[in-house]
């Protein structure tokens, strides 16, 4: 076996060195009833073309995101990333390495953790940003936690326009913890959340831009949820609209989170992702995961280490701050080196190249018959409407090859005011070719 | 001939020791500035189009003001990323005993097989027509934990071992309160991972901890001293954090189920016992896998893990969404709630979309290249291995078990450094200088001192037999009283100990700008 470097003739004699007769004298705690006496019931190992073999004949059966005019969003963007990305995140250093336990020998895990904590705070606008969570949806499930301790509340307010999957993983950990959570039923509109908000309100959680990707001033909601002695928490799906829009630290923000996967990484079927969490300075002792910070060696010199870890798991143990152990490192990482490539400059252009691109194809699409755009503000995202039943639409618009968005009855099924309702995302990977492809289609179809 | 004054080629002479550099470099040790402090947010690394000129339609929510992103040149860039790798240390720099981590070999198959466009480059809400394959190697991947572990059902989304243990313990929170039970308290053992109790007080359990006997085993008898109808679960670690393999597990799980409870398993050390015994034949009724420790998806620096979570017959009713349904009728995705089949109870959602699909991928890759023989004789060499080095050197350092066989990772404790003046933290730091991850370290905490050492099945016994030397050298070394090369150390790593009480007490937790001179001298 190819990964296994111990020869029979090494095995026998580490076996004499223990002082055992063969290696299941050593397996003493297992109960002899229990004991496996032949192999599991899987095939025996393969080389490795053989695998190749049978995990490309898996994956030539999925359409590529590449492949096609592909406009899909709500919580997964299609960017180009740079090749020096993928090439980067691969050195060994970084790919097998550990958690920065040791800080002498993880200078480098630990350096680009405390720059991507900047990044990840110039980017929101806010204070201080841990070192990642799983991925947008947990970031929010623990900001809301948060938002309990810091307020010694115990109810969470969520826009309806939050993307359903992500108020559905907030209210499934609420309700197993023992919190109430208020959740009105999604607008596809204007919301006024300004009547449920009292002051047994722990926090409100809002999406900007929110899943049918209208763009929002939170200003004067931040202001009623600060009078109520709540704390506002702004999830965003797209963090390349953060290059463009108000960013949540102007707009009042206490909490933020978000999904990097846009930075750096692939959209590999939902996961691994990147969980942006930030927050102001006076909370950062409440704040889940783990923080790089600065200090000095020995020898005087500028380093870095894991720090704060008293609000942790592996401390605090049942008194801790979340559960969390490992995060997304090499995510993290990706998403790190993709933004010290593009700069502000850079972050700026491919925003406003998003924005162009998806007011191009909302212009486009508005011009089909019977297809209505229902955004007034929109960044990289909008909702249609289309006559008759979303799902049809996007099922044969993907027998004709393309991929044309997100339908309502996928993301929130048996609710009829969603129902003629697709999401559509346009990102600068989309070409006029593409453009062009998506309304022919959708004229054939409709 | 051209060049009549040819290069030298002796060696020349090795007097004089080494000065300090004028850069602060050490040859391949290269100082690195951050990228605040290189870089410039005028400066690009990516070249793009130019925006088509539209009409915004922000509704005047344009983001205003400098955002300080600095940004480098790709050459820059790769420079900035290298020089920081070098300043790490991975599996492939050298034997990394980190116990409990189990830090084995990451094949490279795996990350090419997780980069194919039709897993890479998928997207979670395209129609499900257009991702059978994607579907398909998640119920392929689920049929080979459920066969390892002998458990019929298993939950696939949760995103890591913590996760995974949330994940568990919602489901039997939601099993009982479908019994119309709602029972208060979990039992953990003191050896535990900092996670079981955390996860358990995070779903509003009071967590009740019992100390191991003389052993570094659960007897079954203290835990019914524990038990009552008033404990939801207890969460066991099987081979437990002292790497032994719990002797009276099949007893715990029948006194465990006698009051009505559930057994929730810490799979974080299921590496030692693939293809030997299976959790569900010992009474398991929930066990999280960490893929990134047992099927060997890159750590990478401390994630992206993943971790499934294999249940009982109990328990599958509640597994949450969304998961995948593969029976005779074909394969089927079920993503939301109201979609379950009759009888299913999901208790929700544990994040966005289908859990860690790139590390599925890296992990099936990983299962189909060893099949059913080489997991078998992967958890064998690592139990063999372990075994191996408490053997080398359970005459120097001492065992806080007395001399028991161990599973894949052997435990030793301090009492060995007493008088020396050297502690477990300083034996630690010595092993970086002699090239070497130092093991795990104060962790079990039910051992003074602790020093967990997991070889993995990844190491030939050439390098096992180095390490053991080196190790055995500086064992001497510390007895002899050679304190300094403990106390100091490391001397040779990129920096020398870290201020961490200057870290914490002060935390900078992001770069900032330096003032400007004339704001700095008021």
């Amino acid at each position: 076996m190819r990964y296994l470097p111990l020869t029979p003739e090494d095995r026998t004699e580490m076996l004499a060195r223990v002082g055992v007769g063969s290696v299941d004298d050593l397996f003493v705690g297992v109960p002899r009833d229990k004991a496996l006496r032949k192999l599991p019931d899987l095939p025996l190992s393969k080389s490795e073309m053989e695998v190749e073999r049978a995990l490309g004949r898996m994956a030539g059966k999925n359409v590529a995101a590449g492949a096609v005019p592909f406009f899909v969003g709500c919580g997964a963007y299609k960017h180009h990333v740079p090749a020096s990305v993928d090439h980067l995140i691969q050195r060994s250093e970084f790919l097998t390495s550990y958690t920065p336990y040791q800080p002498e020998i993880a200078q480098g895990t630990l350096q680009y953790l405390f720059e991507f904590q900047t990044q990840v705070a110039m980017l929101t606008a806010m204070d201080v940003a841990n070192a990642s969570m799983y991925d947008g949806s947990t970031a929010a499930a623990e900001a809301v936690l948060m938002a309990h301790r810091v307020t010694r509340r115990k109810k969470a307010l969520l826009s309806g326009n939050l993307h359903p999957h992500y108020a559905a993983t907030i209210e499934t950990v609420s309700r197993l913890a023992g919190d109430e959570v208020v959740m009105p039923a999604p607008h596809g509109a204007a919301e006024d959340l300004t009547d449920k908000i009292d002051n047994t309100v722990s926090c409100v959680v809002v999406q900007n831009p929110d899943v049918f990707g209208q763009v929002r001033d939170l200003r004067p909601l931040a202001e009623k949820v600060h009078a109520a002695g709540a704390l506002l928490i702004v999830v965003f799906t797209e963090v390349v609209s953060l290059g463009l829009v108000t960013p949540p630290g102007e707009m009042g923000a206490d909490i933020v989170v978000g999904e990097g996967q846009s930075i750096g990484n692939a959209l590999n079927f939902g996961g691994p992702y990147v969980g942006l969490f930030a927050t102001k300075q006076k909370y950062v002792r409440q704040m889940p995961g783990r923080l790089a910070g600065e200090t000095v060696d020995a020898e005087g010199r500028r380093g870095f280490v894991l720090t704060l870890s008293t609000r942790e798991q592996h401390i605090r143990r049942e008194k801790a701050t979340s559960n969390i152990c490992t995060n997304s490192g090499l995510c993290t990482l990706a998403f790190t080196i993709h933004m010290t490539l593009l700069g502000e400059a850079g972050l700026r252009k491919l925003a406003q190249v998003n924005h162009a691109n998806a007011v191009a194809l909302a212009d486009a699409l508005s011009g089909v018959k019977g297809v209505s755009v229902l955004n007034e503000t929109f960044f990289n995202e909008f909702t249609i409407r289309v006559p008759g039943d979303a799902n049809d639409v996007i099922e044969k618009l993907a027998k004709k090859g393309v991929l044309g968005g997100v339908s309502g009855p996928r993301l929130w099924p048996g609710n009829a005011d969603m129902r003629d309702l697709i999401i559509v995302a346009s990102t600068e990977v989309n070409t006029d070719e593409d453009r062009a492809a998506y309304v022919a289609a959708l004229k054939e179809v409709l | 001939m051209l060049n009549r004054q040819g290069r030298p080629t002796e060696a020349g002479s090795a007097e004089g020791a080494a000065h300090e550099t004028f850069t602060g470099n050490r040859a391949l040790q290269v100082e690195e500035a951050l990228i605040f402090e290189a870089g410039r947010p005028e400066v690009t690394g990516v070249d793009l189009y130019e925006p088509a000129k539209v009409k915004p339609r922000l509704g005047g929510l344009e983001r205003k003001g400098p955002i300080g992103l600095p940004g480098l040149t790709e050459p820059e860039t790769m420079r900035h990323y290298v020089r920081l790798s070098q300043k790490n240390y991975g599996i492939d720099t050298g034997l990394f005993p980190l116990g409990s981590c189990t830090m084995k070999h990451n094949p490279r198959t795996n990350e090419k097989m997780a980069r194919l466009p039709g897993f890479g480059d998928v997207h979670p809400l395209q129609p499900l027509s257009t991702v059978p394959g994607a579907i398909e190697l998640i119920a392929e991947l689920g049929r080979w934990l459920r066969e390892l572990t002998g458990m019929p059902a298993v939950a696939m989304t949760p995103k890591a071992g913590a996760h995974g243990e949330m994940c568990g313990m919602m489901t039997i929170k939601s099993a009982l309160a479908a019994r119309g039970e709602k029972r208060t308290k979990v039992i953990v053992p003191d050896s535990a991972h900092g996670t079981n109790p955390a996860t358990a007080a995070l779903l509003g359990y009071a967590v009740e901890g019992f100390p191991a006997r003389a052993d570094g085993t659960v007897d079954a008898e203290e835990v019914k001293r524990h038990l009552s109808e008033d404990v939801a679960a207890i969460m066991l670690t099987n081979p437990n954090t002292c790497g032994l393999f719990e002797r009276d597990v099949v007893a715990i799980a029948k006194a465990v189920h006698d009051v009505g409870g559930y057994f929730y398993a810490d799979g974080a050390n299921f590496n030692a016992i693939v293809g030997k015994v299976r959790p569900g034949d010992l009474g398991v009724d929930a066990m999280h896998i960490n893929l990134h420790k047992t099927f060997s998806t890159p750590h990478g620096g401390g994630g992206p893990g993943a971790g499934p979570v294999v249940l009982s017959e109990a328990l599958a009713p509640f597994m949450p969404v969304p998961y995948v349904v593969a029976d005779k009728d074909g394969v089927r995705f079920v993503e939301h709630v109201s979609q379950a089949e009759k009888g299913a109870q999901p208790f929700g959602r544990m994040c966005a979309f289908q859990g860690q699909m790139g590390m599925f991928t890296r992990a099936m890759s990983y299962m189909l290249a060893h099949g059913a023989d080489g997991m078998r004789q992967a958890s064998e060499d690592a139990v063999l291995s372990a075994n191996y080095i408490r053997a080398s050197l359970g005459d120097l350092m001492s065992l806080p078990f007395g001399d028991q066989p161990c599973m894949h990772e052997a435990l030793f404790d301090d009492r060995w450094l007493e008088d020396t003046g050297v502690t477990t933290l300083d034996f630690a730091k010595a092993m970086i200088d002699e090239g070497y991850h130092p093991m795990t370290m104060y962790f079990p905490l039910v051992v003074h001192g602790a020093m967990l050492i997991e070889p993995t099945e990844s190491e030939s016994k050439a390098s096992l037999d180095l390490f053991i030397a080196a190790l055995r050298d500086l064992a001497m070394a510390a007895k002899k009283g050679d304190t300094a090369r403990f106390t100091g150390a490391p001397y040779h790593a990129p920096r020398r100990r870290l201020d961490e009480t200057r870290a914490a007490r002060a935390p900078v937790l992001r770069w900032t700008p330096a003032a400007p001179q004339s704001e700095a001298a008021e």
